[in-house]
């Protein structure tokens, strides 16, 4: 009668459906996603882009990395504060005594971030191309920069999914996040590290933002490839497994 | 007849609290079984091991021939639960929760239990509303329906007319005996006595981490004289007994 056998990829795929619709009905986390991003795009392509100096670029071309890391890192806040919510409220205890696959509600929440950060980077994409953004970048170095992304959006989703399962309340969550979306800003994003001061640019120069930023910008804008890919890359597939870890040790221990 | 649950030696602690130190019972296929027991005792605590939400510290428990702990997956395959409180989800309707249920245990025929189950806890005028700005035993109402989705052969019912007004007390109590009529077997814990005399074929006293006494009402009553100084003899009513009973076993003369 009863079937021991769960499968994962259905569940998810429930969960997932879920955690979308769940995300529909919060107007501030869809404003988050979409109206957001594109008002920073806006802002900062055309009110700073009139003053910023970055050398040889032009400021639209040299922000669009450094805003999208900034939205994606401010939107999964709300997959984060999603899972808190799901894990301190009774309807974890529902699922958990249901036949399905336990891990199912964490695909669901990532997969449900990743989705809302693909339409955030459209978004920004998308402004950034009314107000003048002019990429010089071929159809290989799209796939790349399409490949890149994702793999940071699936590292920006995963580390939201752990900071929700390892706070207890919603509040908390968003302070664990914070941190996430201030980096961006001491990165190479919006200023050339040269241009810091001293602390300032080490530390800019070494945390994963700059080279990922770096890389997405050298894809866009048709430069040469430099070492920033393979640092980045290291820092992306090291973030996704370490986070894929811990989040999965945190969720098996909190349901004992 | 045919055991279907079997608790032997049950044990919990929650870190110096003893909880549960000895529990064993039986419960036959297709009954209703009551546990009674004052604020604090360990009811919830068993229905959470027999629903595989929390681990025993020893002693074993099969439902259905399987072992809650070996054989979580089995075990779920075969319950219902529906804990102390409701495990809805707040921001979903009424009937994205029965949908979302019904996909999770892949009915075929889910479109018609959701209406089918609306309409029985008179829950259709608020179908399309969210979860959040359900009244309380609105809220208990399709808690228990999300548990009902499916027939499960055991349903765990921990408090469940707690909070619900007389008129839909009355139909859960016919729903119960329906369900029992078809098959079901119930695990039932409340507060109300008379609940427990109406519905249930054994009643099973918890107290101070074991069962105190177990039978039927007959059996239970059994266990204290009738009243004799009164003008006609009066049976006990189980609300006595179980004064009594526990009054008993409250060692130190601590009560009042
Ligand atoms: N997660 C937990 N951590 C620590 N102690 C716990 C935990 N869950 C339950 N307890 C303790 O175990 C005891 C039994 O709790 P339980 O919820 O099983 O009681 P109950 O019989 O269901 O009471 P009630 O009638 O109030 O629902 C209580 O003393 C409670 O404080
Ligand atoms: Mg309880």
């Amino acid at each position: 009668m009863s079937k021991p056998k769960t499968n994962v990829l259905y569940d998810s795929w429930v969960m997932f459906k879920r955690c979308l619709l769940i995300a529909m009905r919060n107007p501030e986390a869809l404003a988050m996603a979409t109206i957001t991003p594109f008002a920073l795009m806006f802002l900062f392509g055309t009110v700073f882009g009139s003053i910023a100096n970055v050398g040889d670029f032009n400021y639209i071309d040299f922000i669009v990395p450094g805003i999208i890391l900034q939205s994606v890192a401010q939107a999964a806040q709300y997959s984060a504060i999603n899972v808190t919510t799901d894990m301190t409220k009774g309807i974890i205890d529902r699922f958990r005594s249901m036949p399905i696959s336990k891990s199912a509600v964490l695909t669901g929440h990532t997969g449900a971030g990743v989705a809302r950060n693909t339409i955030t980077t459209t978004v920004i994409i998308g402004t950034a191309f009314i107000i003048g953004f002019r990429p010089q970048a071929g159809f290989m170095d799209w796939l790349m920069i399409v490949g890149f992304l994702l793999l940071i959006i699936i590292a920006m989703s995963l580390i939201a999914v752990l900071c929700g399962l390892i706070s207890k309340t919603p509040e908390g969550t968003s302070g664990l996040m914070f941190p996430l979306f201030i980096l961006p800003f001491v990165s190479s994003g919006f200023a050339p590290t040269e241009t810091m001061p001293r602390g300032l640019s080490w530390f800019a120069e070494n945390q994963p933002m700059t080279p990922i930023i770096d890389t997405i910008r050298n894809l866009m804008l048709g430069l040469p490839a430099d070492n920033s890919l393979w640092i980045a890359l290291a820092w992306c597939v090291g973030i996704i497994v370490a986070a894929f870890v811990a989040a999965a040790q945190i969720y098996r221990r909190k349901l004992q | 007849m045919e055991s279907i649950i079997s608790v032997s030696s049950l044990k919990k602690s929650f870190k110096s609290n003893h909880v549960l130190n000895d529990v064993s019972f039986k419960i036959p296929k297709g009954s209703v079984f009551a546990l009674l027991g004052s604020n604090g005792a360990g009811k919830t605590t068993i229905v959470k091991i027999l629903s595989t939400l929390l681990k025993p510290d020893g002693g074993s428990a099969l439902i259905c021939g399987y072992d809650v702990v070996r054989q979580g997956d089995y075990v779920r395959g075969c319950i219902s639960l529906t804990g102390q409180f409701a495990a809805v989800d707040e921001v979903l309707t009424g009937r994205e929760n029965l949908k979302l249920i019904g996909q999770l245990k892949r009915l075929p025929d889910g479109k018609n239990k959701v209406d089918e189950w609306l309409r029985f806890f008179d829950l259709e005028d608020a179908a399309n509303r969210q979860v959040s700005t359900y009244s309380g035993g609105m809220r208990r109402r399709l808690d228990i329906a999300m548990s009902l989705m499916d027939s499960p052969q055991v349903l765990f019912l921990d408090e469940p007319t707690t909070g619900l007004d007389p008129q839909n007390r009355i139909a859960m109590w016919d729903l119960v005996k329906g369900l029992v009529s078809e098959g079901t077997t119930v695990f039932l814990t409340t507060q109300y006595l008379e609940e427990a005399e109406y519905l249930a074929d054994n009643i099973a006293i918890l107290h101070g981490g074991k069962i105190i006494a177990e039978g039927t009402t007959e059996e239970l009553r059994k266990l204290l004289p009738p009243a004799k100084k009164e003008y006609i003899e009066k049976q006990p009513s189980l609300e006595e007994v179980f004064l009594a009973l526990i009054g008993e076993k409250k060692e130190g003369g601590h009560h009042e």
